[in-house]
This record gives structure tokens, C-alpha cells and sequence, in this order.
């Protein structure tokens, strides 16, 4: 058995593209108003829960300052992003990759096995026996796919004011449009301290082997 | 800093990438065809009367920003506005049966639709005000739209860096009920920086459509020999997404 599906592979690149895409476009937008407000409205500093830095050219797409293209790559790559994690999340439930690997136990929440865990995640001691995941690594990526990535797609829809008629309802959850907007920007921030932190530990844990599996599907260790 | 000066490299080679792509006849195409997919989904989503979402009063903003033009200097229009618009026309042309000339007056005694609505500016701010006006679907029968009338433009006095402000939406907006010719906001007389005397409201679409200073409302079959083509002084001059309900 390969140690990562094709399905995982596929959508694992093409996320990549798709959220590098997104996000360095969106570093744009922000620059377009360095805002967030709470609620249905927002436009004054005195509304402001949090006044955004400028993020440099070098770091945002197009490259330099064009709300317009911005948009446009924004646009084009929300359609992709959010039909693959679709697709992952049928794929994953189909091929039960999400109960075998991702669905943690009740065992693994209690707290002396939580703690053992973070030791030794800091001792960079990756070995762990029995599933493919340990505790840490399940609620990372249960996050991620559970929450961060979905949550990006409907505060995204919450922000389209031509989705709004339809999804007003969702827009009343998030709080208001302003709201959905900041939770757009801190959801985006909270995927990008993932993936630091995913770079981080693939590189300690052997980055060649971890990359070439995730190309070629590599082979599982224990099977 | 080796890895630092390798990401930045990195970086740098991926926007090159993208730029290069978006530069490309099928790039731009691309990216052109992505704001037909969401205008198509929101269309199949939403049924074409579907109304934004409507607010207390108490909701409203205690004041509404202004963007884009804010006192308009070119033409005639210090001195109109000197003298409160007295003399202000709009004007229902173009692909019309019946052109009409109307003056506030005229305007002020169609019936009126009141609506607090929220605007969303396409950079990101959002401002709740109540805004009075008839629909546009009454001029618009008023003047009878001929068969082949596909796009309604709005013409509009500001001239900003050089070109005059226009828009424009397809049929399906236009007649869209919260689509109304503002003239008050929160039941005054709109100020200068909001469009005096006249603007149009498009409530599922980002504030750019929104056009103000509105002087002639033109219904057209083809949107290509008008300013550069694209449908709008923002679209023409930046490459804003003529659908700006996402």
C-alpha cells in the first residue's frame, strides 16, 4: 500500500498552488484597506479592531500594486481551491484515509498522552507506532482540513455581496459582512502559521524522503 | 539567510510566473472567464429578484464615506451645484422608444422605494445608510426599452484623471428591485461627496457600480464603443471586474 493515496497527492500540490496563489493575491486586497471591523459595517480608523501593517511588494501578487489583478487572480483561483478540497473530502471519506488516519481517539485526548506527545515532538523524536498520524499531527491536519480550508470558502462567500441574497443567513453567523472579512484574514493567517510550521517539520523529519512520497505516493513504513 | 535570500528568490520567480501568465492571451482569458463562472454561479444560485439584506434604521452608519470623485471641478457642475441642482436633467436614452428629460422634481414625484442597504466598496470598507429613490425598472418602461437593448449605461458629470465616470449592468440588475435613482440619503438630499444630486444604487454589486453624479441613463445593445469597452471607468482604466458582485 502506498504511503499517501494518489487522491491525497493530487489535491496536496495543487492546494499548495492554489492557497500560495490566494494568499499572496490577498496580501494585495488587504493593502487595498489596512482595516478589520466587527460587525456589518466598517470604514474609519475609530471602527478598527485591528489596523493591518502594508505588506511589501516583494511578498504579494501581482508583484506590485493592482487591486484589480489581485482580484482577478483571487477570483480565478477561489474556483479550483474550493472544488479540490471537495474532492479531497469525498476522496478521503471513500478511501477511509479520514477515519484510519485522521479521526483521533478518545484515548489520545486525555492529557498525559497529549503531553507526551508535545515532548516528544520537541525531543524531534517522529517515530510513534500503531496509526499513521500521532495526536498532534491528527489535529493539525484535522484543523486544516476540517476548519481552516472550509472556513476560508464560506468566509469567502460571506464577503461576495452578489452571494448574500442566497447566503445571508451565513453572513448573520459570521457576525456581518466586516466580520466574515476579518475571519477571512484570520483564517488565511492561521493556515499560513500551518504552513511554517508543516515546512518546519518536514524538513526535520527528512525533507527529500517526506517530498519524494508525496510525489510518488512512497510506501507505508509499518505495512 | 541563505534560506531567507532563496525564498525571496523563490517568491520573486513565482509572481514572474504569474505575471507572465496573466500577461498571455489564454491567461487573460482565463482570468477573464473566472468572473463569468461566479457571475453564473451566483446567478444559479440566486433568483435574479432576490433581494440584498435590508437593515433597521438603527443600523445606519453614523456617517457615509465617500470614494472616487468627491467634489467634482469639471464642467458645469460647481455651478449646479451652487445653485442646489435647480437646473439638473436626467436623461432616458439611447435604445428607448420614448427618450425622457426629467427634472428632481419629476423624479422626487415617481413613486419612491426606501431602503437601508449596506455599500461595500471594493477595497474592503463597508457604511449602512438609507437611501430614497424611484426604481429604475419605472424609467425604463417609461421610455420603453426596444428589443435589442442588452446593457444599461449610466452616464455620470465627474470627470476623474481625465475620463468621464461611467457604468454600466446588464438587464437582469437593472430591473432588479432594489434598483433605484437615489436622491436622498437618510432622508436628505444626497450630499457632494455621496453623488448630489443623483446616483445610482445596484445593491449586489460592489460600490464602483454605484455610479454617481448621474446625469443620463443610456440603454445600449453592445457595450464595446463606449469609453474603452470594458463597461466602466474603473474597468477601462484598471481592469475591475465589470461584474462586481463578488
Amino acid at each position: 500500500m502506498k504511503r499517501h493515496a494518489l487522491s491525497t497527492r493530487i489535491w496536496h500540490w495543487s492546494n499548495l498552488v492554489c492557497v500560495v496563489v490566494l494568499f499572496m493575491s490577498g496580501l494585495t486586497i488587504s493593502n487595498a484597506h489596512r482595516r478589520l471591523y466587527w460587525g456589518d459595517w466598517g470604514f474609519a480608523p475609530e471602527q478598527a479592531w485591528l489596523a493591518v501593517p502594508r505588506f511589501p511588494d516583494w511578498m504579494t501578487i501581482p508583484g506590485y500594486y493592482s487591486l484589480a489583478v489581485a482580484r482577478d487572480w483571487h477570483i480565478l483561483m477561489a474556483w479550483p481551491f474550493a472544488l479540490m478540497l471537495l474532492f479531497m473530502w469525498v476522496a478521503m471519506l471513500v478511501n477511509r484515509h479520514f477515519k484510519r488516519d485522521l479521526m483521533t481517539t478518545r484515548k489520545e485526548w486525555k492529557p498525559g498522552a497529549i503531553w507526551n506527545d508535545i515532548v516528544q515532538h520537541l525531543k524531534l523524536n517522529f517515530d510513534h507506532e500503531g496509526g499513521k498520524f500521532n495526536f498532534l499531527q491528527k489535529l493539525a491536519y484535522g484543523l486544516v482540513l476540517g476548519a481552516f480550508l472550509p472556513m476560508m470558502v464560506f468566509t469567502g462567500i460571506g464577503i461576495s455581496p452578489g452571494m448574500e441574497p442566497t447566503f445571508g443567513w451565513m453572513v448573520d453567523l459570521m457576525g456581518g459582512r466586516q466580520s466574515a472579512r476579518s475571519l477571512h484574514f484570520i483564517f488565511a493567517f492561521l493556515l499560513f502559521g500551518f504552513f511554517v510550521v508543516h515546512v518546519l517539520l518536514v524538513i526535520l523529519a527528512g525533507p527529500f524522503r517526506q517530498i519524494r512520497d508525496m510525489i510518488t505516493g512512497g510506501t507505508r513504513d509499518e505495512a | 539567510m541563505k534560506r531567507r535570500g532563496f525564498l525571496a528568490v523563490a517568491g520573486a520567480a513565482f509572481v514572474a510566473g504569474c505575471n507572465k501568465v496573466a500577461e498571455s492571451n489564454a491567461g487573460s482569458r482565463l482570468l477573464g472567464a473566472a468572473e463569468k463562472w461566479h457571475q453564473g454561479a451566483h446567478r444559479l444560485l440566486t433568483n435574479r429578484e432576490a433581494l440584498a439584506p435590508e437593515y433597521p434604521k438603527s443600523a445606519i452608519s453614523p456617517y457615509f464615506r465617500g470614494n472616487g470623485s468627491t467634489d467634482p471641478q469639471n464642467g458645469d457642475y460647481p455651478a449646479q451645484a451652487a445653485e442646489g441642482f435647480a437646473n439638473w436633467r436626467l436623461e432616458v436614452r439611447g435604445l428607448v422608444e420614448n427618450p425622457l428629460s426629467l427634472s428632481l422634481d419629476n423624479i422626487r414625484k415617481l413613486p419612491q422605494r426606501t431602503q437601508v442597504t449596506r455599500h461595500d466598496c471594493v477595497e474592503g470598507w463597508s457604511a449602512i445608510g438609507e437611501w430614497t429613490g424611484p426604481q429604475l425598472s419605472l424609467l425604463l418602461d417609461a421610455a420603453k426599452l426596444k428589443p435589442e437593448a442588452k446593457f444599461i449605461v449610466f452616464r455620470c458629470a465627474d470627470n476623474l484623471n481625465g475620463q468621464d465616470y461611467y457604468e454600466s449592468v446588464d438587464l437582469i440588475d437593472a430591473y432588479h428591485p432594489q434598483t433605484i435613482v437615489a436622491h436622498l440619503l437618510n432622508g436628505e438630499p444626497l450630499p457632494v461627496k455621496n453623488g448630489a444630486p443623483l446616483r445610482m444604487r445596484i445593491e449586489r454589486q460592489l460600490g464602483y457600480k454605484h455610479a454617481k453624479y448621474l446625469t443620463a441613463i443610456e440603454a445600449v445593445a453592445s457595450l464595446d464603443d463606449i469609453g474603452k469597452g470594458k463597461g466602466g471607468y474603473w474597468e477601462d482604466r484598471s481592469g475591475y471586474q465589470w461584474y462586481a458582485g463578488i
